[in-house]
């Protein structure tokens, strides 16, 4: 019970960060906050799924892409586009499973890595969008939101850095809807079954756990939420190119490494990990490539010597597991 | 007759993809290895052809020559060192650490050539064409394909016809029994790694003297030399061979219609070659 | 002065399952000694044990007064001891003749054995040299198994279950080889279900339950009341 209290807390804690602190903090955690969201889901994904996607850049594109018409092409609000673009996220990626699905393990990794790339291109294509050089978010579109008023007349500041306080509560409130989702995820029946297909999958098919479609799900849904994220990141960022929506190192590399740092496959990993990401990135700013250097050191490090990072080797260390996610056998089977 | 002159760029295209495969496709077939590391090794060979070949004035294929030996060594100490401790049953930490590898290695080559692009100089036959039939092809494009034929031609003769390649072959088989018989499975992938990255000195040769490198460019290269290994099917040279023609030729196609499809032509048809065909075209193995 | 091959207390563990409880055994220079029990006695677990491919966790085993245990398995095979592995274990990438070669992987120099010695032992490999080695039958293709073992010339080999799935006459027709095999000077450590097989060919017979040497003598000292209750674990009273 505890550790929720100290959670909330802290979550309270990052909710004050906007009315606080200053502008530049603000829009620093928002990356941060964001890249937790793309590591929560690329957690659950490879670390719980076993589906080594290199090609999850893919949806933060489609997604920001999506976004950015809803406001450009058809005048929409960017929030309702931010949620547009989770939609067509999630509906591109039933053609993309239908093919990556067919491969398996590292053939997955590539496959994926591949429709991504082709993602990059076609959109490259797009020229209302700016075509290969992209394109900016029309400034009244985000600065004009009624919300933005609203806070504005509750916190003053500018507009730009109203538009910043919003964008960080929603992806504060992202992430908090991901942690939610993925603890509840994590515990029912299907959470549970997940993790019996990952440790065992001949004993989880035998006990009638359909892996390919609980696979399925869980693609799905973390690529609606990977949708959402790349609408919000470019709300922020206010300007898209398919180069940057679709970047393999700021999208899928860095969200590997922080996963991989913090503990793959654990529920905390991905926060442990960010904090250590973003400790890093502050230390070594001014270093560029010897940051990048020292993070692949890491990340080898890591799988060398304590595979199941920092998080799970906290765990076995210590034997103390204040966030189980297996929980003791039910009273009674409940019959299918 | 510009339909006849696009394959034959695209073919010889798909030669040198088929250069940048063939490593990727031996330490893949023996020790199902996926080494996302291997694209920015073959541009760390660039470098090291163009670092040789700037100390002693050699032309670049003869640097190329000395440079062979120091990537077996780098192969085998990185295979010895590193990527045996975690080849496994779970293909993570495998893909974890060459990816990691990729970031050190690019940034690594960044901070000590910065991101100028560079060109391996190798004098009038760059420029050098010779006339075929009703084409004319560039004698670089038509030396990057026989090397690339050559390649897999010595590395078929090794795997099927020397005792290294039993050994290659009794390992990827069966690890456990292979130890019965007194072979090493360690030492066996450290001499493929090694011998992958030699194939890799000879691509990078070819990568630098075609066109200009940088630091960044090894990940998509690496993507066009899996699409030609996955599409050839796993353990199969010659598939990869043909792979490597698959995704050339799609390449030359979509560029002929717009030069922006260049890519994407190639991707694409790496997508409808494994949706009729999910374990490739010549699948060896039955994993 | 110890044996050839000499093993004493060794135990063995999966996990934290105990497999082996202080075997020991003893084994000279052209002798033939038999393990028979039944499943889950042990027997495999002291074959993988003996030739490094299962992890040792107490005892000792020498070769030639040579200590070889908890060695990684090349360095057995290089040592002397080679093995007919259960299920034959035949590399499917390779021919009949490859697979005999890569018996002779790590030998150096010439030695009793060699690919056309194989060939005079079981003349159907030399017909079917060329196919894959998982094309034979059965029968062939644990004729394969034991000349690629025996391609390293091993001072000791040890064949697990090779009567495992052939039939009586193909069961007849490999141990029909053994005389030859020992002539070589080759001793054998053989595990055999097959019990009156095991007792025809055996100078010394142990029989394994539960992890442990019951009981072991010349198999004409052996009597079936004592052989069947060392089997079944079944004791009178």
């Amino acid at each position: 019970m505890r550790i929720f209290l100290i959670f909330l807390a802290f979550a309270l804690a990052l909710a004050l960060v906007p009315i606080l602190g200053s502008r530049a903090l603000v829009q620093d955690l928002f990356t941060v906050l964001c890249l937790l969201v793309l590591a929560l889901n690329w957690n659950l994904l490879a670390g719980f799924a076993g589906l080594v996607s290199v090609g999850q850049q893919a949806f933060v594109g489609i997604g920001a892409y999506a976004m950015f018409a809803c406001v450009i092409l058809l005048g929409l609000n960017p929030i309702l586009g931010m949620l547009v673009g989770g939609l067509v996220a999630m509906a591109l990626s039933v053609p993309v499973a239908f093919f990556a699905f067919r491969l398996h393990g590292a053939y997955f990794a590539i496959g994926t890595w591949a429709v991504a790339d082709i993602a990059r291109l076609s959109f490259s294509q797009w020229k209302a969008l700016g075509g290969g050089t992209g394109t900016a978010l029309p400034k009244e579109a985000v600065q004009e939101m009624a919300v933005i008023q609203i806070l504005r007349d509750l916190f003053g500041g500018s507009k730009a850095a109203a538009v910043d306080m919003l964008t960080y509560w929603l992806a504060l409130a992202l992430v908090l809807a991901v942690l939610a989702a993925s603890w509840i995820f994590l515990r029912s029946r299907l959470g549970l079954g997940l993790q019996a297909v990952r440790d065992n999958p001949v004993a989880a098919r035998a006990v009638g756990v359909d892996p390919t479609r609980l696979k399925a799900l869980v693609f799905l849904l973390t690529a609606f939420v990977t949708g959402i994220c790349g609408g919000l990141l470019f709300i922020q960022i206010g300007r898209i190119s398919p180069d940057a929506a679709f970047s393999l190192l700021d999208w899928t590399a860095f969200v590997i490494f922080i996963v991989v740092i913090g503990g793959i496959g654990t529920l905390p990993g991905p926060i442990i990990g960010v904090l250590v990401f973003y400790g890093l990135e502050r230390a070594l700013a001014d270093y560029g490539t010897l940051y990048l250097i020292l993070l692949g050191l890491i990340g080898i490090a890591i799988m060398l010597f304590a595979r199941r990072g920092l998080w799970g080797s906290f765990i076995q260390r210590t034997g103390f597991d204040p966030l189980p996610l297996g929980h003791r056998a039910p009273a009674r089977a409940t019959p299918e | 007759m510009i339909w006849l002159d696009t394959l034959v760029q695209g073919l010889l295209l798909g030669g040198l993809y088929a250069l940048f495969a063939a490593g990727l496709s031996l330490v893949f077939g023996i020790m199902r290895l996926v080494n996302l590391a291997h694209g920015d090794l073959i541009v760390l060979g660039a470098y090291l052809i163009l670092g040789i070949g700037t100390a002693t004035g050699l032309n670049p294929f003869l640097a190329a020559l000395l440079a062979l030996p120091v990537m077996f060594a780098l192969g085998m100490a990185l295979q010895a060192g590193l990527l045996n401790r975690v080849l496994g049953e779970d293909i993570l930490p495998p893909l974890l650490v060459t990816f990691g590898l990729s970031v050190v290695i690019q940034n690594g080559l960044l901070t000590a050539f910065s991101a100028d692009s560079r060109k391996l100089p190798l004098g009038p036959v760059e420029a050098a064409s010779v006339p075929l039939g009703p084409v004319t092809i560039g004698t670089m494009p038509l030396l990057t394909f026989g090397s690339a034929i050559l390649v897999i031609l010595a590395l078929n003769w090794l795997f099927y016809r020397t005792a290294l390649g039993r050994a290659f072959r009794a390992t990827s088989d069966d690890p456990v029994t292979a130890q019965l018989m007194g072979i090493r499975p360690q030492r066996i992938f450290a001499v493929a790694t090694g011998i992958a990255l030699v194939v890799a000195t000879i691509a990078a040769l070819y990568l630098g003297a075609r066109a200009n490198f940088d630091p960044s460019i090894g990940p998509a290269r690496l993507l066009y030399a899996f699409e030609a290994v996955i599409i050839g099917g796993l353990g199969s040279l010659w598939g990869t061979l043909a792979g490597g023609l698959v995704i050339g030729v799609a390449q030359a196609f979509g560029a002929a219609l717009n030069p922006e499809w260049q890519i994407l032509a190639g991707h694409i048809a790496f997508v409808l070659v494994l949706l009729l065909r999910p374990r490739g075209l010549f699948p060896r193995a039955l994993d | 002065m110890s044996a050839l091959l000499q093993v004493s207390g060794l135990t063995a563990h999966y996990g934290d399952f105990q497999a082996l409880f202080g075997v020991d055994l003893a084994l000279e220079p052209g002798e033939v000694l038999a393990i028979i029990g039944a499943n889950g006695a042990g027997k495999t677990t002291l074959m993988r044990a003996i030739t490094g491919i299962a992890r040792v966790s107490g005892g000792t085993i020498t070769l030639a007064g040579a200590p070889i245990s908890g060695r990684p398995a090349p360095d057995i095979l290089r040592a002397g001891i080679a093995m007919v592995p259960e299920g034959r274990r035949l590399f499917p990438s390779l021919t009949v003749e490859e697979n005999l070669k890569i018996g002779a992987h790590a030998r150096r120099g010439s030695g009793f054995w060699d690919l056309e010695r194989i060939f005079a032992l079981f003349p159907v490999l030399k017909e079917r040299r060329a196919h894959p080695g998982t094309a034979l039958s059965g029968g062939q293709q644990q004729m394969v198994a034991i000349g690629r073992a025996l391609m390293s010339n091993p001072s000791v080999l040890l064949c697990d279950e090779l009567s495992l799935g052939l039939a009586p006459v193909v069961i007849r027709e490999i141990y029909a080889a053994f005389p030859m095999i020992r002539d070589s000077g080759t001793a054998l450590l053989v595990v055999e279900q097959d019990i009156g097989q095991a007792l025809k060919m055996a100078d010394q017979v142990h029989c394994m339950m539960e992890g442990r040497i019951r009981l072991s003598g010349r198999p004409q000292d052996l009597s079936r009341e004592a052989i069947h209750d060392a089997y079944f674990g079944v004791s009178h009273g």
